[in-house]
């Protein structure tokens, strides 16, 4: 099978988070999906709450902003700026948790296409081993609260497209 | 995530790059003392330094066979450590899942309903 698995997470050195996944889409559409504001509102919060605010200047220089409502009902908040814009084939930004303001990372995403698969990749540099610590550990805070529903909205999604 | 001290966490064990190499070493087999030597080109009393805060965490086991000593990778030691990124990896799992029903609906060119109730697709305009 390809596509539709789970996110695969190394870390391939002290500073840094290597995020990979298959899709079974071509490369545009994955680009489309992952930097187009109504399209990002709809997956970056995963099952851990609701995109409130999505910004997007994607271009060299231009900045980013990502706002979700958190199910426990605390706001999260991520900004950054483009450093380079190749469309369909990479990304590179800085990365800032809005919580943690001094623990800026850079962020290099690739999208490889191979017969009509996309494999994007996610490189997260950090500065130190504390700021990668606590990155990671930023996956833990919403894992309690996640449930069922989100597999019902997904069945529920692909019917309605069908 | 609360760490404790180097001795008594295998967080802060595997935190050490030369750890990491003989943890590496060790993962593909039982090695003694001097097949690290050999192995990784580090000096005795630092291996052995490695070796002793590995076994206290509980990462290496060791076994007397005659006269050597044999370390081996005891893996179960890892799993805080994978439970750790597992977490932030499932955040990651969700999110792409999520990604796959908007990919399905762009690839079937129906119109993306937002939130809104309008039919934009953001103009992004990079696929035509």
């Amino acid at each position: 099978m390809t596509g539709n698995g789970p996110a695969v997470v190394t870390l391939p050195t002290d500073t840094q988070i290597l995020i990979t996944r298959e899709f079974d889409a071509p490369c545009h559409l994955v680009y489309r999906a992952w930097t187009t504001p109504e399209l990002i509102k709809r997956w970056w919060a995963g099952d851990r709450g609701e995109v409130t605010s999505v910004e997007v200047d994607l271009r060299p220089g231009g900045r980013w902003r990502y706002v979700m409502t958190a199910n426990g009902g605390f706001e999260v908040a991520f900004h950054g700026q483009y450093h380079e814009v190749v469309p369909g084939e990479r990304l590179v930004s800085t990365e800032v948790f809005e919580g943690m303001p001094d623990a800026a990372a850079v962020t290099t995403t690739k999208f490889t296409e191979r017969d009509s698969h996309t494999t994007l990749s996610i490189l997260v540099q950090h500065q130190t081993r504390e700021n990668r610590d606590a990155h990671v550990n930023s996956g833990m805070e919403g894992g309690m609260q996640e449930s069922l529903s989100h597999l019902e909205k997904v069945a529920r999604a692909l019917v309605s497209a069908e | 995530m609360a760490r404790a001290a180097t001795t008594t966490d295998a967080f802060n064990a595997v935190a050490e790059p030369r750890r990491r190499q003989i943890l590496n070493a060790v993962a593909t087999g039982e090695r003694s003392v001097s097949d690290l030597i050999a192995q990784l080109g580090m000096p005795q009393p630092l291996v052995s330094k490695h070796l002793r805060v590995l076994r206290e965490v509980g990462l290496v086991a060791a076994r007397d066979e005659g006269r050597l000593r044999l370390y081996r990778l005891n893996g179960f030691a890892l799993k805080p450590i994978y439970d750790w990124v597992k977490d932030f990896e499932n955040l990651w799992s969700d999110r792409f899942a999520r990604m796959d029903v908007v990919l399905t609906e762009l690839k079937q060119a129906t119109p993306v309903t937002t939130k809104d109730g309008d039919n934009s697709d953001g103009g992004n305009g990079d696929d035509g």
